[in-house]
Formats: structure tokens, C-alpha cells, sequence
């Protein structure tokens, strides 16, 4: 192998066959190629689904009421289900041990807000203070809604960062301005952010606060929980599938609702959602695998397909180098040195190529559910491995028959 | 320097065998310059290729300078090859993206000759054959004699105990086929052992010896009076 004599006479054969090298290495290049894009794209497509995900705290469950669909307890259907605050305490104290985080939300309608002079356009939402949990927001300013601000309803009001960039432009910080909502003073306390800009549209007010100032008796439009963090993924979806089941039967004995009327109350588990993601994710992973380990076959089968041609264009060559006095093993360590050559520097090539590729345009690609596509080198490594490999082997069996018959043959060879 | 006896080679051909060579007893000295004569299947080629290694018999006993070649495996073969023959074709074998140096320099490398010693060689047998100024050039740039002599030069260079063409001046007019005979007695001259494959009388005439072969055995072999090839040069 590190026979300097070797090495200059595979450098010649090389630079004298410069269609047949490129040729060779074109078809390893290209199978690492695509082998790597595709696995950077699968893999950034499972980065995509999991930011998704993050919007919302993962192990977090909701309950919006619906309408009836089913005759029940003598009650029609078509009724339409409304929750109130001791649907909410009940639930509470029944599951208390299952929950992390919780809040009722109600939605503030028929209201004007204005800044000064300016209206504002932006939907009021009566939360409890734990709902910056359950929600994921991050302040960027002030302070969230706290439990004081609950018991005391205080006018009080945490704007989302899209409002202050829009609205609260020419003012150093929206904490400690008033808002007018329905002509009644709040005073902005925070500024929140989140993931996606249509959630940072949001004005949160205490619940209690929305319920008594806004007329809202005690109405509650849904319920957010989250659950305490679990080891493991499997875990924490079973924990959220029995704490969604519990709760919904609660409600529904208490509400009055057919057990399998689900349109009439409809609880929902991030959790769940998510497994059905990653379960999708794996089997993209799976189908990117698959197209990537056929086009890797493919290559393999290129590369035999050329070694076999080469080898068989150079029958009369082995003739002639045996009559000069080259030893069999000597004619195939000839021309599997140089395979395994091409192979590993156009492998390495198109490894290096698709990999810088990934790296310059990846951060860059700005479509949904694909989120900086990457590989993972090893990954890479071994696939230029085994493509090397498959050379060898591609090439060591006609060689070694080129190299084993008469000398005399390989000579007529033309 | 060779010795053959009782040599047998049959050829499958399908389900019938082709029985090539019949039992040839023949043997060469040292500095001798044979012709092997024969029409075409008389089994000339055969022998050569099987005193070179290329092809093996059926039967017989094979001694080359004292050392006895049977059970040959290609490695071995391969051994001899280059410790002891040199060959010339018809057809020259000169591999096409190898300068004239380079070709020359091949058998060398399998001596496993240092490179510098090997081109410095290649190079004096070069100018042997008096194509020192085409050393650079591919084959394809060669005319048919100086890819000829290219070839002889190649199978000097190894330095072999034997020298076996098998019809050298086949493919080559008879004007070029004079200036390669006038080069292989030149060799032979320096004391060289050489068989020659040919069909060709005025080419066995220049030869110090012809062996005659018909339907694999050996029906005449005579000393001759040697014609030089200078004169038609």
C-alpha cells in the first residue's frame, strides 16, 4: 500500500485515462451526493415537525366545549355545552394530583381598545396567571399576570411583542402605559413573546378580571392544563392519554354529554398529537433511508458496472504485463489500489460538496416543516466506506479472473 | 540452455481434441539464433508460447538453463518470465497510454527496479534500437518497425537468458522487416539466445538455424549459413 512505486504507476494509468477516472468517480460522487442531501433533508424535516411542536408546551392538554350531536338523559341534541368556573375548580381538585399547570381562558368580545387616540384590533383574552406555562410565552418585559392580580382583579394587561413593535412604537417600554378597554384603564404590565407572530396578537387580562369587568359570570370558554414532565417520551404519552380520558369523562357526567358524543366536548393532548407526528417523522426518516439506500445500491452497481468494463478493457494489459513477468496478485493489488483510489477521492468529494451544500444553504431554507437540514457525519463517513468497499469488491473478482487466466488468452484479447 | 522432450499439447475444441504438438525433442544452446518454421497450424506458435510460459503442455519435460519448469502456477510462471524471457509479437503488445520509455521500463518494474535506474536503463536500450529521440512519444505515434523495435528493446532491457519472437516481422514490410532482423542478429551477436517464429523463408535464412515443423512434429532441423541483414538495409 505504500509502495512509492505503486503509487507513481497508478498516477500514470490515472492521468492517462482521465475519461475512464472521471467517469468512475463521477457515479461514486453522485450516489454520496444524493445520499447526503436526501438524509439532511430528512433529517431536517423531523427539526421542522419537532419546532412545531414547541409552540405550545408539549405535555399540554385542552378542553373546548362544542355542541351536541347525541340524544342523551333526555336532553336534544344541538345543545350547545358552556363551562363554567366550577367545571373548572372541580376538574381541578379531581385531577389535582395529575397537573402542573392549569388556567381557564375566556375570550373578551364585543370591546374597543385604544392606545391614546389609537384603536387596536386585537383580540382580549381573560387568562389565570399560570397560563404563561401552558401557552410557552416568554416575557420579554415586565412581568406576566400573577395570582394578586387573579384575586384582586386588577385592571391589568400583558401585550404580546408584535403589538409592541406595531402599536407601542414611540415609547421606550409598553410597561406602565394604559390601554382603554371599553373606556376602562389597564395598565400594561408586560410585554410577551412566542414562536409564531399570531400568537404575540394576543391581549391577556386576569381571568376574574375579564369575568366581572366584561360580563362574563362565570363563563369560561376553555381549560389549558399541563402535566408534570415525565422520563421518557412513551411515558409521558400514556400519562396524558390517561389524564385526557379521566377528564373527559368528568366533564361529561357532569355536563351531561353521551359518552361518545365527541364533537360536543373535545379534549386534546399535545402529547398525542405528537406521537402521531414522530411516528410520521420516523416513517419519512424510514422512506428517505430507503431512497437513500437504493441510490447508494445504485452506485454500487455503477461502480461494478465500470470496474467489470475496465477490467475487461484491460484483458490485453494484464496479457502483456504477465508476459513481461507481473504476478497475478501483483495485476489485481494494481487495479484495486486504483479503484479503491478513484473510489475514496471522489466519495470524500462528493461527501465534502453535499455536506458544504447542506451547510451553506441549511440555515437558509425558510419552508414549513423543514428546519436546517443536516446529516450526521458518521453517518456520511460510512457510506463513502462502504461505497469504497463495493469497489473493491466490485473490482477484485474480474481482476482476479483477468489475472488467473492464460497469459496467452488475455494476450489474443482484443 | 533448452531442452524439450517428448512435448504434447492437444487443444478442446468442442467435443472433438486437437492434438497440436506430437512429441517434440529439441534443445537450444546458448548464443544460438533459431528459426521455427511451419505452415499455419503446424503448432510453431504453440511451441513458442509454451517454451515462453504463456501456454502450458499436456506432457513432456521442459528444462530452461538448467532449471527444470513444470508444475507451473501463474506466479510462478510469472517468476521465470521475467528472470529469463524476453518476447517480441507479431502484434508488438505495447500498452497504448505508455510512452516508448515507459513501455521499455515495464519489465523492469517488475524486477522491481528502483524508477531512475529503470528509465536511465530504458533509455540506453532505446538508443540501442535507435529510437532515443522517440522516447517520449505514445505507440500510436510509432511506425510499425519502430514499434517493433520498441518491443525488442522492451524484451532486452529485462536482461532475459532467452529472446523468443514469434513472428516479429508478420505485420511489417519487408524493407522494416530487414532493419529488425539486421537488429536481432545485432543481439544475438552480443551472445543472446534467440528462437524466431516465422513463415517467412528469406527471415529464416538469416537465422543460424531452422527448425521445420509439420502437423506438430519436428520433420527437419539443419544448421544454415547465415544471411545478414545489413545488406538490405
Amino acid at each position: 500500500m505504500f509502495d512509492i512505486e505503486r503509487w507513481q504507476e497508478i498516477f500514470d494509468t490515472i492521468r492517462k485515462n482521465k475519461l475512464r477516472t472521471f467517469l468512475t468517480g463521477l457515479s461514486v460522487a453522485s450516489g454520496i451526493f444524493i445520499l447526503v442531501i436526501l438524509l439532511g433533508f430528512g433529517q431536517g424535516l423531523q427539526n421542522g415537525i419537532e419546532q412545531e411542536f414547541k409552540q405550545d408546551a408539549a405535555t399540554s392538554v385542552w378542553v373546548w366545549p362544542g355542541v351536541t350531536s347525541k340524544e342523551y338523559k333526555g336532553l336534544n341534541p344541538g345543545r350547545r355545552i358552556q363551562l363554567t368556573n366550577d367545571n373548572y375548580e372541580t376538574s381541578n381538585v379531581l385531577l389535582n394530583d395529575a397537573i402542573e399547570y392549569e388556567s381557564a381562558r375566556i375570550f373578551v368580545g364585543g370591546i374597543t381598545v385604544n392606545y391614546g387616540k389609537e384603536a387596536l384590533v386585537y383580540s382580549i383574552q381573560g387568562v389565570s396567571s399560570q397560563f404563561q406555562f401552558i401557552e410557552n410565552a416568554k416575557m420579554v418585559e415586565g412581568r406576566f399576570i400573577n395570582y394578586q392580580d387573579e384575586i384582586g382583579t386588577s385592571k391589568v394587561a400583558v401585550v404580546g411583542r408584535k403589538i409592541r413593535t406595531d402599536v407601542f412604537n414611540k415609547v421606550e417600554t409598553p410597561v406602565g402605559e394604559f390601554i382603554e378597554i371599553s373606556g376602562i384603564p389597564f395598565k400594561v404590565i408586560g410585554v410577551y413573546s412566542e414562536y409564531e407572530d399570531r400568537e404575540e396578537e394576543r391581549i391577556y387580562i386576569p381571568i376574574s378580571t375579564a369575568q366581572k369587568v366584561f360580563n362574563g359570570g362565570n363563563r369560561v370558554n376553555n381549560m389549558s392544563y399541563t402535566l408534570p414532565p415525565m422520563e421518557n417520551f412513551d411515558e409521558a404519552v400514556a400519562q396524558a392519554t390517561k389524564f385526557k380520558n379521566e377528564l373527559r369523562s368528568h366533564l361529561q357526567q357532569t355536563l351531561t354529554i353521551a359518552p361518545d358524543d365527541t364533537g360536543a366536548l373535545e379534549v386534546w393532548s399535545a402529547m398525542e398529537e405528537a406521537k402521531r407526528y414522530y411516528g410520521l417523522t420516523g416513517n419519512i426518516k424510514l422512506f428517505f433511508w430507503f431512497v437513500g439506500i437504493c441510490t447508494i445500491i445504485a452506485g454500487v452497481v455503477g461502480v461494478s458496472n465500470i470496474m467489470l468494463i475496465v477490467v475487461k478493457e484491460r484483458t490485453k494489459e494484464i496479457g502483456i504485463r504477465k508476459a513481461l513477468g507481473a504476478k497475478p496478485w501483483s495485476i489485481v493489488g494494481m487495479i484495486l489500489h486504483e479503484a479503491v483510489f478513484v473510489t475514496a477521492i471522489s466519495g470524500f468529494t462528493g461527501l465534502i460538496f453535499s455536506m458544504g451544500i447542506l451547510e451553506i444553504l441549511g440555515p437558509n431554507i425558510e419552508v414549513d416543516y423543514i428546519l436546517n437540514p443536516s446529516v450526521n457525519f458518521k453517518v456520511a463517513i460510512s457510506t463513502v466506506l462502504v461505497l469504497i468497499l463495493a469497489g473493491a469488491v466490485a473490482g477484485f473478482f474480474p481482476a482476479w479472473r483477468a489475472a488467473r487466466i492464460q497469459t496467452i488468452n488475455a494476450l489474443r484479447d482484443e | 540452455m533448452i531442452e524439450i522432450k517428448d512435448l504434447h499439447k492437444s487443444y478442446k475444441m468442442g467435443s472433438n481434441s486437437l492434438h497440436v504438438l506430437k512429441g517434440i525433442n529439441f534443445s537450444v544452446e546458448e548464443g544460438e539464433l533459431v528459426a521455427i518454421m511451419g505452415s499455419s497450424g503446424s503448432g510453431k506458435s504453440t511451441l513458442l508460447n509454451i517454451l515462453g510460459m504463456l501456454d502450458n503442455s499436456d506432457s513432456g519435460e521442459y528444462i530452461l538453463d538448467g532449471v527444470p519448469i513444470k508444475n507451473l502456477n501463474e506466479t510462478k510462471a510469472a517468476q521465470y518470465r521475467n528472470k529469463f524471457l524476453g518476447f517480441v509479437f507479431q502484434s508488438f503488445n505495447l500498452i497504448n497510454y505508455k510512452s516508448a520509455l515507459e513501455n521499455v521500463a515495464l519489465p523492469l518494474y517488475y524486477q522491481k527496479v528502483g524508477r531512475k535506474e529503470r528509465l536511465e536503463k530504458s533509455l540506453k536500450y532505446l538508443d540501442q534500437v535507435g529510437l532515443k529521440e522517440w522516447a517520449e512519444h505514445l505507440p500510436s505515434e510509432l511506425s510499425g518497425g519502430q514499434k517493433q523495435r520498441v518491443a525488442i528493446a522492451r524484451a532486452m532491457a529485462a536482461e532475459p537468458k532467452v529472446l523468443l519472437a514469434d513472428e516479429p516481422t508478420g505485420a511489417l514490410d519487408s524493407k522494416t522487416s530487414y532493419e529488425v532482423m539486421d537488429l536481432i542478429q545485432k543481439i544475438n551477436d552480443q551472445g543472446n539466445t534467440i528462437l524466431i517464429v516465422t513463415h517467412e523463408p528469406d527471415i529464416a535464412d538469416m537465422c543460424k538455424r531452422i527448425v521445420h515443423l509439420k502437423d506438430g512434429v519436428i520433420i527437419e532441423d539443419k544448421k544454415i549459413k547465415q544471411v545478414r541483414a545489413e545488406q538490405y538495409v
